[in-house]
């Protein structure tokens, strides 16, 4: 084999690889904290006692997990402007993320919620406790707690599955990455490189999940 | 100018839809036989293949399905071998399939209670034996619903390698879009063929695992 690997032409990029990382990390994070809003909201609306309500939830959880990320986004991106609402990208992007995330974040947290003993929330009630305070003091940490794994692992398929927004030229990671190919005709470096940052960012956005839900639980993970 | 019926779009739609169901398969069939390899050498009485492997799963599953693509889309070609989308795609979703299908057999397996490799030990059978005779006819029961349930993620990463252009359904919605300029249409359909053909499959594997917690 003659090829000769070249890292050398990559560093007059680095701020393009940077602009690109960052964008990455500002995607996941916008789409990270409002896809689990939709997620909490979701759940609490498919444990309601409103059938039309849980019906309509359940249907958007079905419709977005059994459909691809990347025709989700085109079609909020290409789709959406010939019914009058036009994004730009990085908006389109990012409420294709809250939308998905949202879908499975609903999943996983209403998981959680059905986890809860009966007693505890009879107790909440007997305590003369709402049903939104019962939800909120007394559903909603614990359940969190139990399925924070399962959500941070959600999370950063989210972020990796983020990559195929560089297909409406946002400008993460991969997009970065396609630009500096097309530019030093070096595919094989630069995706190799940049498959190591998502890498990095991965283990990156795990490591801090998991401290951010030991501090935020601690204590609702036992149960 | 040539108007495009409803029709011409949903045919060309569902002719491009059989690539992404061949596609599923031979990256399920072909991830499953490789997963079944990478789990062996993954639960296997010998550390450096169990550290090895346990990176190679995390490897893929740290990393965008899209760079796998690309990776073995621009890589390939390195080593001499012709890389067309076909043979990419279909590559890189292996190795994907692989690692996943890999790991979630693996906590299928380590469910099976350790008693049962002790029990199996000491009637020296072999690990091949205990593996084929004990170990693996439990693990697969409670194995089959995560499999299924998995099968929609298949179904669905075939659509990033659209980007490496290969032609299956949401390349051939592209497509059309621009000969058409009816995006709202074509995308909408794009998803409804997508919905079809997962939705069944995430039924089946739920309806798999409410028959196997009453079974228990």
């Amino acid at each position: 084999m003659a090829y000769r690997f070249d890292f050398s032409s990559l560093a007059d990029y680095t701020p393009v690889l940077v602009q690109g990382v960052a964008t990455t990390v500002g995607l996941t994070l916008i789409g990270g904290v409002l896809g689990v809003g939709i997620g909490i909201a979701g759940a609490a609306a498919r444990s309601s006692g409103n059938a039309p309500l849980r019906f309509a939830v359940g249907s958007y959880v079905e419709l977005i997990r059994n459909t691809p990320f990347l025709v989700q986004l085109f079609f909020i991106f290409f789709g959406l402007p010939s019914m009058g609402v036009r994004l730009p990208e990085w908006q389109a992007a990012v409420l294709a993320m809250v939308i998905n995330l949202g879908a499975y974040a609903t999943e996983i947290i209403r998981a959680g919620i059905d986890a809860t003993p009966k007693g505890q929330i009879e107790a909440g009630a007997s305590l003369g406790m709402t049903g939104p305070q019962i939800f909120r003091y007394i559903i909603l940490g614990p359940a969190m707690g139990k399925i924070w794994p399962a959500l941070t692992s959600q999370i950063i398929i989210v972020m990796l599955g983020s990559s195929v927004c560089s297909q409406i030229a946002v400008d993460e990671l991969s997009f970065a990455a396609n630009f500096i190919q097309s530019r030093n005709f070096r595919p094989f470096e630069v995706y190799f490189l940049a498959t190591a940052l998502y890498l990095a960012l991965a283990v990156a956005l795990r490591w801090v999940l998991a401290r951010l839900g030991d501090r935020m639980f601690r204590g609702g993970a036992r149960v | 100018m040539y108007n495009f019926t409803l029709w011409d779009i949903l045919s060309n739609l569902l002719l491009a839809a059989r690539w992404t169901v061949l596609l599923s398969v031979i990256a399920f069939v072909c991830g499953g036989i490789a997963g079944i390899l990478v789990l062996l050498a993954r639960v296997a009485p010998l550390r450096p293949l169990r550290t090895a492997m346990k990176l190679y799963i995390e490897l893929f599953q740290g990393t965008p399905l899209l760079m796998q693509l690309f990776i073995v889309f621009f890589a390939l070609p390195l080593t001499g071998i012709e890389t067309s989308p076909w043979t990419a795609a279909a590559v890189a979703l292996t190795l994907f399939t692989s690692a996943y299908l890999a790991e979630i057999w693996r906590g299928c397996v380590e469910a099976v209670p350790r008693g049962q490799w002790e029990a199996s030990a000491s009637l020296a059978l072999s690990y091949g034996e205990q593996m084929r005779y004990v170990v693996l006819p439990q693990a697969l029961r409670i194995a089959v619903p995560p499999t299924v349930g998995f099968s929609v993620q298949v179904v669905k990463g075939t659509a990033v390698t659209s980007i490496i252009g290969f032609v299956e359904v949401t390349k051939a919605g592209t497509m059309i879009t621009n000969a058409t300029f009816q995006p709202f249409l074509v995308y909408g359909l794009v998803g409804l063929i997508y919905f079809v053909l997962c939705y069944p499959l995430s039924l089946s594997a739920k309806a798999l695992e409410r028959k196997l917690n009453v079974a228990r």
